[in-house]
Parts: structure tokens; sequence; C-alpha cells
């Protein structure tokens, strides 16, 4: 019934897309080339991995009407963890599977205070946020860890070919993250439980269930995201990816997923983590202060969730016809 | 009493890609009881939005109280309202979390040295149920109250003001006959105050109960207005739908002797004592009043309510149902009352929710088959006549009637063989309402058996082949299809038939 073109559904669907070539373009204007260098392009790339692979586990977070803001002290303890370990001598793909599975464990234990006590993922995720952070100094006691030699670096510091590999293992999770969300059965129930829980539960499917995969995924991905942060600056310290919860929920919103569940696509989380990118990026070539930065960047989350908003509310309009 | 009070004079409304209303024009007399009626999409609800002042109108006027608004003045909602026009829709406008005084009051709260006085609130809230003959306590918080009753709150909330003209959108749909008996009353005490009703119901029988002239709509065009007694059941529901259509119900096939279902001594905290049968190939409808357990009951049976006590036996064996998914295990499906917060997930496409309870089925590896969902899905699509211009739509964009064929397509894709359907036909068009009952009956045929809720009297006599009663939570009786009678159904509702009446 709609005609082909529609302006406003348009700028809805691929305006962020509009919005990265725009500061991307200011950006190279203001820096003189700078900017689009080869080397500035994989820099930026580089540095938004961690932030890209915590956004894949976040995304199905927010589909399921959730939030998880635990991410970045799960990272943190995840970074610490693996220095301590290696720092013992123990071996590395042993420490690894560790950090990895304690970051699931941690992830699932949001998920049980969510699923059994009822307690709002907001609330729960903020509490184990703080919790988490007091653990990641609890191992370091304080102190920065580092002076050890392994393998590990390589997935902060490697290249293959000509690209750098924590680039490689953001682009392999987003991979697989796409094709779990689109293509597989919980995939899927992650949409519904986001879009109706009632009628998902009603369907025979088990919700709980599907809470604690998408926050195990997210303290999954967190720990793989520390282990990144420590393989790139070769130092454990406790107070690693405070903070990143921001980044990641503002590159989420800002790709278009639905800060009230049920809606959003994965591969658009790419260009809101690409912005991210561009933004801290541009901001440090242009030599912004970075207090100023973070003024810009708690208005780019407002942005995205008043955009977020509107476009809601004319969905809601254009239903009560 | 010949008396316009409200005309619309050749209202075009466009949207985009659509043409909502096509150069409508309605006069509306003071005090009288008019009905709009025309399948779901023929225009009705933007003509209403228009009233409200939700919409402009694209062309024509509207005179209104002898004032009159152009495509240009604005009109607005505010405007619309303090002149003395209320509209309640089917979705309430009422804050869950407050009480039935201080929603009704909301807004305009009596206070008393700049503090909210409850009492007068309170009380002023009585009287005006006590004009209406309800039973409602003022401080009870609207959260707690049935959709029966929130709808009641709504009512009252409109007498408060000073109305002049009056719009119900399917009022009844969620009331018990009981309910709709003083609705009816209270609408003519409006009358003949001289308040002028409009109103808008897919129940044709109340139309002519109730309603003094009817105007017809179809495809955003104004077809006709007839008084009351110049016009046929028959003949309204050709002009709605421009054709002649049966309102029988398809023939009953006779139901099987292997019992399906048994339940035995069910309870929750709203039902006592529950006990049927369910035979292989019969529709037993589920009667009683709003409240009496109804819902209550399916959702036990199904899982979805916690089980206090009970026996279910399926196909002989006896069986424990904790979750809805013990029930689909156990190839029992629920369609429930409430659609969009229980049946659907309406923000996904249409394909996913016809296959949501078979996406397991449907994986291999652990990928979801597009293939074969596509092929399931086509077929359901042809097979119920949903109308979608493809299966990736948004489940939104449907109408009520296909949304409710998805939910069908939803659980006929379980193959489940005992399927229950809590009021199937709420809020759905004339037109559609015949395929749902066909579609129910071909299911019977085809071996499956069918619990159903209804609400509405005739379809629950039409459909059934046997009726199980219930009242205040516990079964009062079953009737059996030769003795179904709408005085008997309503005498063991009431509970006034006597404890133990059940007849078989």
């Amino acid at each position: 019934m709609k005609k082909g073109f529609n302006f406003r559904d348009i700028l809805a669907t691929y305006g962020i897309l509009i919005v990265l070539i725009a500061l991307s373009v200011v950006f190279a204007a203001m820096t003189s080339g700078q900017f689009f260098a080869i080397e500035n392009v994989f820099n930026i790339l580089k540095q938004v991995a961690v932030v890209g692979i915590m956004s894949v586990g976040m995304t199905m977070v927010l589909l399921t009407a959730g939030i998880d803001l635990s991410i970045g002290s799960i990272a943190g303890v995840g970074c610490v963890l693996t220095a301590a370990l290696l720092l013992k001598g123990v071996n590395v793909w042993l420490v690894v599977l560790a950090v990895l599975a304690i970051s699931t464990a941690t992830g699932m234990l949001n998920a049980f205070f969510i699923n059994e006590l009822q307690i709002p993922p907001l609330i729960t995720t903020l509490a184990m946020m703080t919790s988490i952070r007091g653990v990641a100094y609890l191992i370091t006691g304080g102190m920065p860890i580092f002076g050890f030699k392994s393998d590990i670096l390589v997935l902060g510091q490697g290249y293959v070919g000509f690209i750098p590999v924590p680039v490689i293992v953001m682009v392999i999770v987003f991979i697989i993250g796409i094709i779990f969300v689109q293509n597989t059965r919980y995939g899927r129930y992650i949409y519904g439980v986001g879009g109706n829980e009632e009628a998902t539960r009603l369907s025979g499917i088990s919700v709980k269930k599907i809470k604690y995969i998408v926050y195990s995924i997210s303290g999954l991905l967190s720990g793989l995201a520390g282990m990144v942060m420590l393989a790139r600056i070769n130092s454990g310290t406790p107070k690693m990816g405070q903070g990143y919860e921001m980044d990641v929920i503002t590159a989420v919103v800002l790709g278009g997923v639905s800060i009230s569940g049920g809606e959003g696509r994965l591969g658009f989380v790419i260009v809101g983590v690409l912005i991210m990118g561009v933004l801290t990026n541009g901001l440090i070539l242009l030599n912004v202060q970075e207090y100023v930065q973070w003024v810009i960047k708690g208005l780019a989350l407002i942005a995205a969730v008043g955009f977020d908003r509107f476009t809601q509310q004319r969905k809601v309009k254009a239903v009560a016809v | 009493m010949d008396e316009s009070i409200l005309s619309f004079n050749n209202i075009t409304m466009l949207f985009p890609g659509v043409r909502a209303l096509d150069n409508v024009s309605m006069q509306f007399r003071k005090g009288e009881i008019h009905a709009i009626v025309g399948e779901n999409g023929a225009g009705k609800s933007t003509l209403i939005k228009i009233l409200a002042g939700a919409y402009q109108p694209t062309e024509g006027t509207i005179e209104v109280l002898g004032q009159t608004y152009s495509a240009h003045s604005h009109y607005t909602p505010h405007e619309s309202l303090a002149m003395g026009i209320s509209v309640i829709y089917q979705e309430f406008n009422l804050i869950p979390y407050l009480t039935v005084a201080e929603n009704i009051f909301y807004g305009r709260e009596m206070t008393r040295g700049g503090f909210i006085d409850r009492k007068q609130m309170a009380g002023e809230t009585q009287r005006l149920c006590r004009e209406m003959g309800i039973e409602l306590d003022p401080r009870t918080r609207v959260k707690d109250l049935s959709i029966a009753y929130q709808q009641i709150v709504e009512i009252v909330k409109s007498l408060s003001r000073d109305v002049k003209i009056v719009v119900m959108d399917e009022p009844t749909a969620p009331l018990t006959n009981k309910e709709i008996e003083s609705l009816f009353g209270i609408v003519r005490k409006m009358k003949a105050r001289g308040v002028t009703v409009l109103y808008i119901s897919h129940r044709l029988e109340e139309v002519f109960e109730i309603c003094d002239r009817v105007s017809v709509m179809r495809d955003g065009k104004y077809i006709t207005t007839k008084n009351m007694n110049e016009v046929s059941i028959k003949e309204l529901i050709g002009f709605m739908i421009g054709r002649e259509l049966s309102q029988d119900y398809p023939q009953a096939a006779g139901r099987g002797s292997e019992v399906v279902l048994a339940v035995k001594g069910l309870a929750t905290d709203k039902i006592k004592d529950v006990s049927f049968e369910l035979y292989k190939g019969e529709i037993l409808g589920l009667g009683g009043l709003v409240g009496s357990g109804r819902s209550e009951t399916v959702r036990a049976l199904f899982g979805a309510d916690r089980l206090k006590s009970g026996e279910i036996t399926v196909l002989g064996n006896k069986r424990r149902i904790s979750s809805p998914a013990d029930a689909i295990k156990y190839n029992i499906g629920l369609l429930p009352e409430d659609r969009k917060r229980q049946g659907l997930v309406v923000g996904m496409q249409v394909k996913d929710n016809i296959t949501y309870g078979i996406l397991r089925v449907l994986s291999k590896f652990g990928l979801v088959s597009a293939a074969a969902q596509k092929r399931i899905c086509l077929e359901l699509k042809d097979s119920l006549k949903i109308k979608t211009p493809k299966i990736t739509q948004i489940t939104r964009n449907l109408s009520g009637g296909n949304q409710q064929k998805v939910v069908l397509a939803k659980w006929l894709a379980t193959k489940c063989d005992i399927l229950i359907f809590d009021e199937p036909t709420r809020g759905i068009d004339v037109g559609t309402k015949q395929e749902i009952y066909s579609l129910m009956r071909d299911l019977t045929k085809r071996g499956k058996s069918i619990i159903m809720i209804s609400s509405e009297m005739p379809e629950l006599i039409g459909m059934s082949d046997r009726i199980v009663v219930m009242h205040e939570g516990r079964v009062n009786g079953v009737i059996a299809r030769e003795n179904f009678s709408q005085e008997k159904i309503l005498e063991i509702a009431s509970g006034t038939n006597g404890k133990g009446g059940a007849t078989r």
C-alpha cells in the first residue's frame, strides 16, 4: 500500500549510515585528510574492537528488553585475572578457557538474579557492576599487574597480513552473532522475549532460559574483550573497562536497537560501533579535551535514545489508524 | 427531537497511500442512540478520531453543537473534550496504579486546602456508580480490576463530565450479559437526559436492541442511514459487506466417543474443584459471566497459572502440566483472549509468529531452515486465507481478524490435537467471523478437539456441542446440545438454578 519512496522511512532505516558518513567527511575535512589515512582507518577499527565485541552481547540483552551495566566490570576482572594467572605461569590456553568460563558464569549470575529473584536487569547489573569491580581490585590488590610474556599479546597487538588481530576477532564475533540472532531459533526467541514476553511463554518457550543465554553471552564476550584490552597494553590494571558500558550501550542504540526490546538488527550495530570509534578518534585528532569528549558522548546517547523514542512514537500513531 | 447536534460534511481523510475516508457525510440528532457499523477497516475509527480532534481531516467540515470546523481550523482533542464530547476507546486510558476515584477525576481532582479530597471524590464516584447500578469500591486500584470493570470506570469517567456526545467503541465486547444490561440501562438514561450516543459495535443484535438509527460504512465510504425499525439484520449485513451473507453457524459434526482430555478437581486461587471431559472431535463451550473463572480454568489447564490441586488426563494418561511447554508437549494449544498481549509478538514478522512454536522442529544443525519456514507459512496463509501482502510483513500491520488467523496458524503449525480458543472472534468483523467458525468446524472434522470460551451467547449456542457453564469459579452445570437455550445458560451462569442442577 505504501509508495516506494518514503523519505522518512529511509531516514529511519539508513539515517545512522548517513550520520557515519557525514561525521567521517567532517573529520576528514577538519584534519586535512589525515583522518582517511589507511593507518588511521585501521587505528579506528583497532580501537573499536573492544566496544564492538561487547556490543554483540549487549545487543542481545537489549533485544530481550534488558540491559547489562556490568560488562565493563566483567571485562576488568577478565583483564586482571588473565594477567594474574599468566604471571603465575599457567598455560595460556588454560588461562583463556578459565577466564572465559568465569566471565560466562558471572553473566549467568546476572540472569539468576533477574530470573529467580525477579530483580529488574537495571538494578541487578548496576549492583553487579560495583561488586565485580571490587573483585578486580581485590585480585590485584589495587596495583597493576605486568611483567609477563605470553602468546596472548597476539590478541591485542598481532597482525594477519595487514589486518590487526583484534579487528579479526571482532569481525568473527559479529559474524557468529548475526548468524545466531538471525538464523537460529534461540535468536528468534530473543526478539520474541523483548517483543512480547507473555506470548513467548504461552508459546511454550522458556523465557528464563533465553535470559540465561543472553546474559551469559554478554558475560562471555565481556571477558573476551577484557583479554583483548590486556593484550593491547600489556598490563592488567583493575580499573580497566570502566565506563565501557556507556560506550557500548550508545553504540548499540545508535545502531538502531530499541531500548524497549524486540527491535533492531545486529548488522546495523556495526555502524553504531563505528560511529563511536570515529567520534572518539576524530575528537582526539582534533585535540579536544577529554572532559569535553565525555560531554559529547553523553549527548550522543541522549540523541540516540531520543531518536529511537521518536520513531517508536511514530509507529504507535501509525498503528492507531 | 430532530435537532441536529453533529454533522460530518463531505469528510475525506488521506493517509500515505490510503484513502481512509472518502467524502463521508452523516448527521446525528440530539438525544439519539445512533449506531455506526461496518467491517474492520471501514473507517469508523478514523471518523471517531476526527470527532475527538485527534486527526484533522484532509477535506470537509464538521459541525458540532453549532460550531463549524474545517480541515484548516485547529480543532484539538482539548477543544473536543471541552465541548462535551467523550470517546470511550476499546483500549482504555486509565492509570493502573491509581484508584478508581483518582482515575475518574484525573486532571481535575477535587481539592480542599490544596490537598486532594479523597473523601469527596470517593463519594461522588460512589454516587455515579450507584446511578448505574454497579458495585465498585472507589478506593480499588484500577490494576486490580478485570477488563469489564475497567471499562465501567471509563464510562463513569465520561459520565462525570458534562457530556453532550458520547462515543462508545465496542463497549460491550468485554462485558457479560448482565453487565451489558446495566450498561444499556445507563445508555438509555443518558439518552433521556438529551445526550447523543454514537454506538460502534460488531454485535448487530445489540444495535437492534439499543439504537434508534444506524449508519453503515464500507471501505471508507458512507453507505446509508436507516431507522432501526425499517431494516433487518440480514439487510444490514448486506450493506456492511456489500453482498448477502448467511449468519448461520456451520453444521455440527457430532462428536466421537473417545475422551481426549479429562480434568478433575482443578483448583487455583481463582477456581475451585473444576471437572469436565472433552471428547474427540467436539467443540466444548465454556460459558459463564466475566469473572466466573473460564479463562482461569483454561490457563490452569494450559500450565500458564499455578495449579493448587487437580488431575489432568490426556488421552488416558495422567499428566503433570506445570508450564505451557508441558501442555504443548501433550499437544494442547491455547489461543488467548488478548491476542496482542498474549498471543503474538506483534513487532515480529508474520512468518516468525506462525512458526514460533515449531522453530525447534524446523532447525537443522541449530539453524532455522528458511525454506521449510516459508513452505509452512505459505500453506497456512492460503488455507486460512490470511490477508497479508507477504509473510515477511510485520504482524502489527495486519487487521485484527488477520492477526487472529496468525495466532490460529501458529497453533495449527504445532499440530496440537486439543485447541483452546478464548473468545475467538472478539473484535473481529462479520465476514472473518464466519471464516473462523468454519475453520473451527473443519478442525473438529479432522479429529481435533476444541474448548471454546465465548461471552457471545449466539456464538456459544451456535458453535458448541456441549456447554460447561461456570459460576463463581466452579462448574455449575453441563448442557447437551439438544437442551441449549439462552435462558438455561443464563440461569446456570448466574447461579439461580440451585446447586447441583447439572444436566447431561
